[in-house]
């Protein structure tokens, strides 16, 4: 229901549209972007434009870029042989957050979930096998939320890769079942990391 | 607001804002039950570990007015490792689930149905035994009270075992010879599903996979599937490689 006019309500409108954010917070928000000097709302405006424009997903590893290779491909010092899988880009963020962890990366782009639907082909599975052999990968890392989808797609993966004849590890100890990796502290996590293990397929 | 109480099992959640989770349950009393469950995101939430699908547990929290109750403790009954560690076992997992996720309703009381799953899976978590998924579904027609007619031609009424040899989801059971339309049906797999429904559930579990078995398991996602009037999606996606 609009019930203010014009850019008003279609700013409402499309603040409530973002995850997280219900039509009460919408209309605070909107409210607050009226009151604030001119300037700070549009360093938000553009902020949304540049990330729009300028940030899109590597062609490599699917983690967030600026055109072309993310920051990490790019990066001559990482090991090249070493592939942490993850489902996310802001699981990229948490594992760099630990510095334990000096690999590349692929980004899944999700996980698998059959009552969803999504399956292997709707994950960059088949663009992470391509990388295998040109890269000459030796170890991959499977580091999937520790949760029912999260352990299905590792064991997807385990199988997948084990046959190849690479050292297949999985973030193991510390990280509970149930919850997102993006949310573990650096210990937790560098713990899981540091006591990954070999898995079974 | 008032407060409830129940076992259930967790058939789905999804995400909601920074790290809460809506947890779908089918319960013992309450039928489906769509739950907030706050903070179950963060890794150390020892709640979240819990409320993962397939897991058993007795919960307790508000019963709201609107659609959504919150769930405020969650103790585990089975929290079935041995389906959560097997990509196989974890696909008809799936399935169990998505069906129940359908077939239940939302604070509607089906304490059968609650316990038809919990004991299923029970079964899978124990052993793969490859009918558990088809025998679960024939079982849950026959709760709806869509059981296919087995006993004898669902045509024409013929008795004789050995002139069976169709299976019609239109007739809604088995055909003789002459009546014959829909799916072949061999002497065994009729067996298998009369085992299922008659009572010697535990000898259809026994079977190891055959050409009998797969013809069972083909029927009944076809007449879940048709009882649903949609596709079980989760045995249409693949989990393994
Ligand atoms: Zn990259
Ligand atoms: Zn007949």
């Amino acid at each position: 229901m609009a019930v203010y006019s014009g850019p008003l309500q279609s700013l409402i409108d499309e603040l409530g549209r973002l995850p997280g954010i219900g039509p009460k917070s919408a209309q605070r928000i909107t409210f607050h972007l009226l009151k604030v000097p001119k300037e700070d709302a549009l360093r938000l405006a553009e902020a949304v434009i540049a990330v729009k424009e300028r940030i899109t997903l590597c062609t490599r590893c699917f983690n967030v870029a600026e055109g072309g290779l993310c920051a990490i491909c790019l990066d001559d010092s990482r090991e090249s042989t070493s592939i942490c899988v993850v489902e996310d880009p802001r699981d990229v963020a948490a594992m760099e957050k630990t510095r334990l962890y000096r690999g590349r990366y692929h980004v899944l782009q999700g996980a698998l979930n059959p009552i969803e639907g999504i399956g292997p082909e709707q994950l960059r599975i088949g663009e992470l096998l391509g990388r295998l052999e040109p890269e000459g990968i030796e170890e991959v890392v499977l580091g999937m939320n520790p949760n029912l989808e999260g352990e299905a797609t590792a064991m997807h993966l385990a199988r997948a890769l084990k046959p190849l004849g690479l050292r297949v590890t999985r973030l193991a100890s510390g990280l509970p079942v149930g919850g997102d990796l993006e949310y573990a502290d650096e210990l937790t996590l560098g713990r899981a990391l540091v006591g990954r293990r070999e898995v079974d397929a | 607001m008032s407060v409830f109480r129940d076992r259930g099992v967790v058939l789905r959640t999804i995400r909601l804002g920074e790290a809460d989770r809506i947890v779908s349950f089918v319960t013992e009393s309450h039928g489906k039950v769509r739950a907030v469950a706050k903070g179950v995101r963060r890794t150390g939430s020892k709640f979240g570990a819990r409320l993962e699908p397939l897991s058993h547990v007795a919960l307790s929290g508000w019963q709201g007015r609107g659609d959504l109750d919150i769930v405020t403790q969650v103790e585990a009954i089975e929290t079935f490792r041995g389906i959560r560690e097997d990509l196989e076992r974890v696909t008809v997992g799936y399935a169990m689930l998505e069906v129940v996720d359908q077939i239940a309703q939302e604070r509607h009381a089906n304490p059968r149905l609650y316990a038809m799953l919990a004991g299923a899976l029970r079964v899978l978590d124990q052993r793969p035994a490859v009918l558990v998924g088809p025998a679960f579904f024939l079982k849950v027609l026959a709760l709806e009270g869509s059981a296919p007619v087995l006993d004898q031609c669902a045509a024409c009424g013929e008795e004789d075992v050995g002139s069976l040899v169709a299976f019609d989801l239109v007739h809604g059971g088995v055909l003789c010879r002459s009546c014959r339309r829909g799916r072949p049906l061999s002497p065994a797999g009729l067996v298998l599903l009369r085992q299922i429904l008659g009572g010697e559930l535990g000898a259809a579990l026994d079977a190891g996979r055959s050409e009998a078995t797969e013809e069972v398991s083909a029927l009944m996602t076809e007449a879940m599937e048709s009882h649903l009037e949609r596709r079980i999606r989760s045995l249409h996606t693949s989990l393994v490689p």
